[in-house]
């Protein structure tokens, strides 16, 4: 972990249209060490990176002040394809794979080995016949070198999904000299088995002396697996500090700036849970959502309750909302306040005073080229005709009436934007999900399904969100159902948790059940299961 | 290479990927859903020649007629393809800058094999220049390239005709009185290539073709040789070969009794077949022979084996009096149909280049083709330059085989004939192969052979047949396009969760 930097930005400043992003920001990685990068959203994290990988985006925008110094000496670097000079790598939190390609092809593609044909003296080296018998050769190598054995001459699209990350790691690390590798929220696609493997497989790396910079929101593995860090708020540098001397608590502190115990305090919020009205039940309910099955689920929820639905992914929670929003085929049988759902009709639910914020906010939770006040009402104005005008057999929209709507949800939920008119694609992803939040509310609904409520927003508006429900379901009465792959976040809200495992309850918990119960219920188990066989594994 | 990192690497264990295995059956059915289009046509071709009452040695002849006169501009769209580009409409700017090169050409009173070289040569520039123009555009309607190559072809054609009707003999003097109308300004609305330029290609000797490529791998045997013994300093023993083994087979060509078969121009079908049969065998001997000296894990032997049995069989049923007879008559025309399996072999070569897997690359992802540092537009730009050459070219062959040239008609239905027959054979707007485009030329082109024929059976009245041949025209495209469409669609059944 001692000696040179292999990578070193200093007194790093870039400003957007008068904004300034990054102020006097310092980078420093050595080889053979981890660092992570940590930061709310619009802490500067993309721009650091986008900086150090000469992005388009930068140069057209004024370039940036400040130097990079590479192995001890200072570069300027104009383009992606420099920074690969340089040594850099890039695993992304998209896949920039190609289904099509086999996994050699993957691996090289750009970097093909070549051997020079007649026609390459002419028309220089894309003329070269591909050598596909080293490429293969070469792509064995950098998987071996993570660990990985498997045919390269396989598809792509046929591997599973974590194994696709680790084909993208590969061909980083197949790159001539590479001797930085940044890895961009690579965690938050893959279950966490195949999060764990990558960490592993992390390490591996660092150990052969190539230096990462590991970008994150989960703070558990910067502990777990980072040597030092650097923590970014508002554009500045707030420290860099090794991770043996931070805590989760210290860490999130600092990239807040105030320090956060609960995400929700709900203390002080006294309820009186109806017990023998039950508002949402599900009977021998299966699910054929790819992925996230659910099968012959049995589960009542109760009128005015918070009510948690957490577990592993691919477990099948997910597929609950989509298979009474009626989106995948369902079986069973669904109750709402004891009336059955016809499920192949799609919006029964909502007509039956149902809401629902969908995990897939960009693909089925919003119109992404409409506006935010569109979208606000549009589930309100199909269901239930408002906000708009009868004139005989023709109805038009109130816009009067639907301006001052949005204007007051985005008040009311604070969200970020230039005016309703604003289209909510190029809204941030935590406003995003407020729009969705807002359309949710605008059905005044009696029971309000929110999945991955918190998915890809930063802690700030995270905090909001869930204040937020807790104060709906406390003012109104509104009996909600959070489904999350954050238990931290059910525990601080919910009064009852369902771990879902395997596509069936497998444990329904209170909030302040132990670390243990809740870990053991995700595989299935009970306390009293393990227990049983002698085996309890205390955290 | 165990290196050190393979041993400080053992602390985590390797993980083993394993995956699913098909069933044969499975392999089947999803075989014939693949293909499920050119199976249909097949079918429709098949109906239609029994219902047309055509012999079939009539159908056979005309089918290798056809496609030496199309198949070089069916698989000029291959390109294209591959660069993520889709079915490229704009071929008829191709065709458009050959008939310019080829009315200089008969205009200025060439003819035979120097007329068509005249031709090409000013056909080729200009299509290189329009096939930059055309990628330069398409590079600004990124995903619309269908769309737009379709409208530019319209919007080219306007412009040929302000070229032949206005400016030539108005602006423009022209050379040969009897191209212009008569008693004005502008060209007539056919030229006759009978003369000058009609089978100008078809009518190139085995011969002299044998002499040229002798010539050619003569020098780049020689050149090799001397920039070997220039740099390296070792003998290129490989080379050396090559040069003498083609000496001794260009020797040969002196025997009277070859010189005497070699003479003609045409070469009978069934002789056609038992060569391709031949090479067949020997590449197939050859790989095997390689693979033997240098195993390779993923040799597929047993496809090899295959091919050769697939040859002789095949070599043999021509010696069955009934196929005997249905092949017998029919030639080919060696030129056409060598540029037609030369232009195969450069397509699958170019696959296997830097640059063709830079445009695969470009194809399935512009964004990742960008990440890794290739040139996206320049690589675009290639794609549409090297298909609107070859489409150029195409329709050279194909004018010169026609022996006449429509002035103002001749390039219109180029693009969507030539994509009619490649998605007839299979291809699809992402994925075209050589077997799609051979495949697709052959089933086309006997349907629009059979079709008015047909339309006469089984309506009773010549005018349904033409009309019928127009409606299959144009009806295979869509129908083509829409079962592609559908295909795409489609989604796996899901399974309730038990």
């Amino acid at each position: 972990m001692e000696g040179p930097p292999i990578l070193s930005m200093k007194g790093i400043s870039k400003e957007f249209f008068g904004n300034q992003v990054l102020k006097n920001v310092d980078l420093i990685a050595r080889p053979g060490e981890i660092h992570a990068l940590v930061g709310e959203n619009g802490a500067g994290k993309s721009t650091l990176m986008n900086i150090l990988f000469g992005m388009p985006v930068i140069h057209s925008t004024g370039g940036f002040k400040g130097e990079i110094e590479i192995g001890g000496e200072k570069v300027t670097i104009a383009n992606p394809h420099e920074a690969m000079n340089h040594g850099i790598g890039m695993v992304h939190q998209e896949f920039m794979l190609i289904p099509d390609f086999s996994i050699t092809e993957n691996i090289k593609v750009g970097r093909e080995i070549g051997k020079p044909t007649m026609l390459s003296k002419f028309l220089g080296s894309s003329m070269d016949i591909l050598d596909r018998r080293a490429m293969s050769k070469d792509a064995q190598n950098a998987l071996s070198r993570i660990g990985m054995s498997i045919e390269d001459y396989v598809k792509v699209a046929g591997l599973p999904i974590g194994y696709k990350q680790f084909v993208e790691i590969a061909r980083e690390i197949d790159k001539t000299g590479i001797k930085l590798l940044v890895f961009d929220e690579p965690t938050a696609v893959l279950t966490e088995s195949e999060a764990e493997r990558l960490l592993d497989i992390m390490r591996r790396i660092a150990r052969q002396g190539i230096a990462i910079i590991f970008i994150t929101h989960r703070l558990d593995e910067v502990l777990a697996v980072a040597d030092s860090l650097t923590i970014l708020r508002d554009g500045e540098l707030i420290e860099r500090t090794m991770t043996k001397d931070m805590t989760v608590v210290e860490i999130a502190g600092k990239m807040i700036g105030r320090k956060v115990e609960r995400l929700v305090d709900v203390a002080d919020t006294v309820r009186e849970l109806d017990d023998d009205t039950v508002a949402l039940e599900l009977r021998n309910f299966s699910v054929a959502m790819p992925g996230e099955q659910v099968s012959q689920m049995d589960v009542s929820v109760k009128k005015g309750e918070i009510f948690g639905f957490g577990g592993l992914a691919g477990q099948g929670k997910i597929g609950i909302i989509n298979g009474i929003m009626g989106l995948y085929p369902s079986e069973g049988d669904a109750l709402v306040f004891g009336k059955k759902l016809q499920l192949d009709r799609l919006g029964d639910a909502l007509r039956n005073g149902m809401a629902f914020v969908s995990e897939d906010r960009r693909g089925v939770g919003l119109l992404l080229n409409e506006s935010i006040e569109r979208n606000i009402i549009f589930s309100s104005m199909q269901i239930h005709n408002k906000f708009l005008w009868k004139r005989g057999p023709f109805s038009t929209l109130n816009r009067k009436q639907s301006k001052e709507h949005a204007l007051k949800m985005i008040r009311l939920l604070d969200i970020r934007c230039t005016g309703p008119n604003q289209k909510s694609r190029s809204l941030s992803g935590g406003n995003q999900q407020k729009v969705c939040l807002a359309r949710a509310l605008t059905m005044d609904p009696n029971i309000l399904i929110v999945a991955e409520p918190t998915r890809g927003i930063d802690i700030g508006a995270k905090k909001l969100v869930l204040e937020h429900l807790v104060k709906l379901n406390a003012e109104k009465g509104v009996t909600i159902v959070i489904i999350s792959s954050e238990l931290v976040e059910l525990r601080s809200v919910c009064d009852r948790i369902a771990i879902v495992a395997e596509g069936k309850v497998s444990q329904i918990l209170p909030p302040d059940a132990s670390d243990a119960a809740f870990g053991l219920a995700m595989s299935g188990m009970s306390i009293h299961d393990a227990e049983g066989e002698g085996e309890v594994h205390h955290e | 290479m165990k290196n050190k990192e393979d041993q400080r690497s053992q602390s985590t264990p390797v993980t083993e990927v394993a995956l699913p295995d098909e069933s044969r059956s499975r392999k089947v059915l999803s075989w014939v859903f693949d293909n499920k289009v050119m199976l249909l046509f097949g079918i429709l071709c098949i109906g239609a020649v029994a219902v047309s009452g055509n012999s079939t040695s009539f159908v056979v002849e005309n089918i290798f007629i056809r496609f030496g006169r199309n198949g070089f501009t069916v698989l000029s769209l291959l390109i294209p393809v591959l660069a993520g580009m889709g079915l490229n409409f704009s071929i008829v700017i191709g065709a458009i800058a050959a008939q310019v090169g080829l009315f200089f050409a008969v205009d200025w009173g060439m003819a035979g094999m120097p007329g068509m070289l005249v031709a090409f040569a000013i056909a080729t520039p200009l299509s290189v220049l329009f096939g930059f123009g055309v990628g330069r555009l398409f590079n600004k309607m990124k995903g619309a390239e269908m769309i737009a190559g379709l409208i530019l072809g319209f919007f080219a054609d306007g412009l040929y005709q302000l070229f032949f009707l206005y400016i030539l003999g108005g602006v423009l003097p022209i050379r040969s009185e009897n191209l212009g109308i008569p008693g004005g300004i502008g060209i007539k609305n056919t030229i006759d290539l009978t003369g000058n330029m009609k089978y100008a290609l078809d009518r190139v000797k085995m011969i002299d073709l044998v002499l040229v490529l002798f010539i050619v791998i003569a020098l780049l045997s020689v050149i090799r040789i001397i920039t070997h013994l220039k740099n390296k300093k070792t003998f290129p023993v490989g080379a050396a070969v090559l040069l003498i083994g083609s000496a001794v087979l260009y020797g040969l060509t002196y025997i009277p009794a070859i010189e005497q078969y070699l003479m003609a121009d045409q070469l009978a079908v069934i002789d056609a077949i038992g060569i391709v049969c031949l090479l067949t065998v020997l590449r197939s001997v050859w790989k095997l022979a390689e693979n033997k000296r240098h195993p390779d894990a993923h040799f597929r032997t047993r496809r090899h084996i295959i091919l050769i049995a697939g040859a002789v069989v095949v070599y043999a049923a021509t010696y069955i009096p009934f196929v005997r007879d249905i092949v017998l008559s029919a030639k080919i025309a060696v030129l056409p149909f060598a540029l037609v399996a030369g232009l195969c072999v450069f397509n699958q070569a170019f696959l296997s280049t830097r640059l063709g897997q830079n445009m695969r690359t470009v194809g399935q992802s512009q964004v990742i083709a960008n990440a890794s540092g290739i040139h996206v537009d320049r690589v675009r730009i290639l794609a549409m330059i090297i298909s609107t050459v070859l489409a150029c070219w195409g329709q050279l062959i194909y004018l010169q085989n026609l022996g006449t040239f429509a002035t103002y008609g001749a390039h219109l239905q180029v693009g969507q004939f030539a994509i009619a027959a490649l998605l007839v054979g299979g291809a699809s707007v992402q994925k075209a192969t050589n077997k799609q485009a051979i495949t697709g030329v052959i089933l086309f082109h006997t349907l629009f052979i059979v079709a008015p024929e047909a339309g006469k059976a089984l309506f009773n009245n010549a005018m349904i047949g033409e009309y019928f041949r127009v409606f299959v025209s144009y009806g295979v495209i869509a129908l083509a396009l829409a079962m592609h469409a559908w295909q795409r669609k489609v989604k796996p059944q899901l399974e309730m969760p038990r």
